[in-house]
């Protein structure tokens, strides 16, 4: 498949802002969406739009026989071992949520650790600071280095008996930079202690496989994946779920319901409290199937000729300051966040913006890092395979324009 | 002095004379270049204006019964848009700058011409010119 041909399935991105052909570099915050996504949905709310499970009558057939095999095929994308251990979600922030309650009802008690690293977005901290509040446990940080890297060397020595789960980011919402997961698995195991993998811009990569990265859990959102705003997934080892509690009440997330106690429903839909997503879950196929396709042949040559183009040109650039610099260009995705000397970061996004170009700017919910690199915010522009090089040229064309008109 | 309202007047004029939103910021960016040196040591916590996405700080002496704003930004445009802004009101009696509407400032389109993040902080610097006005009244 050609890029060219990529691109008329996104509808977005034949918009235009002021005038000018958008030039969409914000994919890390929320991937544009294929037409394939927005039939899926708009065939589960026109034509089989029913609760699931719960009734008898045909549409509700048809609406959960689509959730339920939507969880089949993730399971086989995720290469998990069983269906139960995946759970849907209203996106990664909720997975992380969900798992920081029940793992923590189940395992976490006063004087126990947590660690986090200083690479994480906030919906990776601040789940883990409510429950170290809640329990009376700590919470530890693993740094980053001046060039975005986990202090991996740090990690066995931050690591005690008391340290019950680590939480890590497959890929920086920031840096940009794959994170070695296997590695800290393989050290996290050895002392006992789990890890859960935020997977926001991991999904959206690689081909994940949670049994080859042997993590204990593995979140992320659908948005950011091509999928439906408002769907999410958490991959969970199942001997850990069964014996965590459930997060939220209601729906059918029960076994049976009496004054004198409740009981819960099995796997999966006991941490499925509520009525699901039953328009969007379903996007998560052909989502995630458009991922697989643009990961392959002249698309994927196409995207790393853009990684390369930008990275090399930012790195070039003597007024640029980029975070997350990778030692090999595989270890990075084509995410780039940077500062550009003597120009603010609002400033360059807000120009940008008038040229047509949608970049980020701002702390990127990741103020300890921002603090890390002494900054107050940066600059973020992050492509998706439907990117060409020539969006990529006018980029940095823009850039040095708009750092042009900022110097005066 | 001119008036408030002529001084309004002009900046809509200046303003006016350019069609591109890249040349209307060319002339923030400008007017944020030539603003007057801000004292570091005025950068304080109370100076600085709450709901910006970039650091304003806005200073008030009272000379006679007249305000005098003295301002600064991190941020080029942000300065340029504060520069404005005390360009118009700086020098005035509070009761003058308590009693205008600030509607020069719906008639320069600025507001829809930035960020929604920005526009906040627009509305907030208007805010607490507005507020310090009152309070001297």
């Amino acid at each position: 498949m050609q890029v060219e041909k990529i691109r008329q399935e996104f509808p977005e991105l034949g918009e235009r802002v002021y005038g000018k052909p958008l030039v969409y570099l914000d994919n890390a915050a929320t991937s544009q969406r294929p037409l394939a996504v927005v039939r899926k949905w708009t065939e589960m709310s026109t034509k089989v739009n029913s609760n699931l499970h719960r009734a008898v009558h045909h549409l509700a057939a048809l609406a959960t026989e689509e959730y339920e095999s939507t969880r089949d095929y993730v399971r086989d994308y995720l290469n998990a071992e069983s269906r139960e251990e995946i759970i849907f979600t209203a996106g990664a922030t909720a997975s992380i949520n969900l798992v920081a309650f029940s793992f923590g009802e189940a395992f976490v008690r006063a004087g126990d650790e947590i660690i986090v690293t200083e690479a994480e977005h906030h919906s990776n901290i601040v789940p883990w600071q409510m429950l170290c509040e809640r329990k009376g446990a700590t919470l530890k940080v693993l740094p980053v280095d001046d060039r975005g890297h986990l202090c991996l060397d740090l990690l066995p020595i931050l690591l005690t008996n008391r340290t019950r789960i680590l939480c890590v980011t497959h890929i920086s919402n920031v840096l940009g930079l794959v994170n070695p997961i296997r590695e800290i698995v393989r050290i996290c195991h050895e002392r006992g202690c789990k890890v859960l993998v935020d997977g926001a811009q991991g999904i959206v990569h690689e081909r994940v496989d949670v049994r080859a990265l042997d993590c204990d859990f593995y979140a992320f959102s659908g948005h950011k994946v091509y999928a439906a705003p408002g769907t999410g997934v958490l991959y969970g080892r199942r001997e850990l779920l069964e014996q965590m509690p459930p997060y939220q009440g209601g729906g059918e997330m029960i076994g049976t319901v009496r004054w004198t106690g409740t009981s819960y429903a099995p796997l999966p839909q006991k941490f499925e409290a509520g009525t699901q997503n039953i328009s969007g879950t379903p996007t998560l196929r052909p989502a995630l199937e458009m991922a697989e396709a643009m990961r392959a042949g002249e698309v994927q040559a196409a995207f790393d000729s853009v990684k390369l183009f930008i990275l090399n040109k930012l790195q070039e650039n003597t007024k640029v300051r980029l975070y997350g610099i990778p030692d090999s260009p595989e270890e990075k995705i084509p995410l780039f966040s940077f500062s550009v000397e003597h120009s603010h970061h609002a400033d360059v996004a807000l120009i940008l913006d008038k040229m047509g170009i949608a970049v980020r700017s701002g702390q990127m919910c990741a103020e300890p890092l921002m603090d890390r690199f002494g900054v107050t915010g940066m600059l973020r522009v992050s492509f998706a395979p439907y990117n060409t090089l020539e969006e990529a040229e006018y980029f940095m064309k823009s850039l040095e324009r708009a750092v042009k008109m900022l110097e005066g | 002095m001119n008036t408030l309202k002529e001084a309004q007047a002009e900046v809509i004029e200046d303003f006016s004379m350019y069609d591109e939103w890249l040349d209307k910021y060319e002339y923030l960016i400008d007017l944020g270049h030539k603003l007057e040196p801000f004292p570091e040591e005025l950068k304080t916590e109370d100076r600085l204006i709450k709901g910006c996405q970039s650091r304003v700080w806005l200073d008030t002496a009272v000379e006679g019964d007249r305000l005098v704003f003295r301002a600064d930004s991190d941020a080029i445009i942000t300065k340029g848009i504060i520069s404005l802004l005390i360009g118009v009101y700086s020098g005035r009696t509070a009761r003058e700058i308590a009693e205008d509407d600030f509607s020069f400032v719906e008639q320069l389109g600025l507001r829809e011409n930035l960020s929604p993040t920005r526009a906040n902080g627009l509305a907030s610097m208007i805010e607490t010119i507005r507020e310090t006005a009152r309070k001297h009244c």
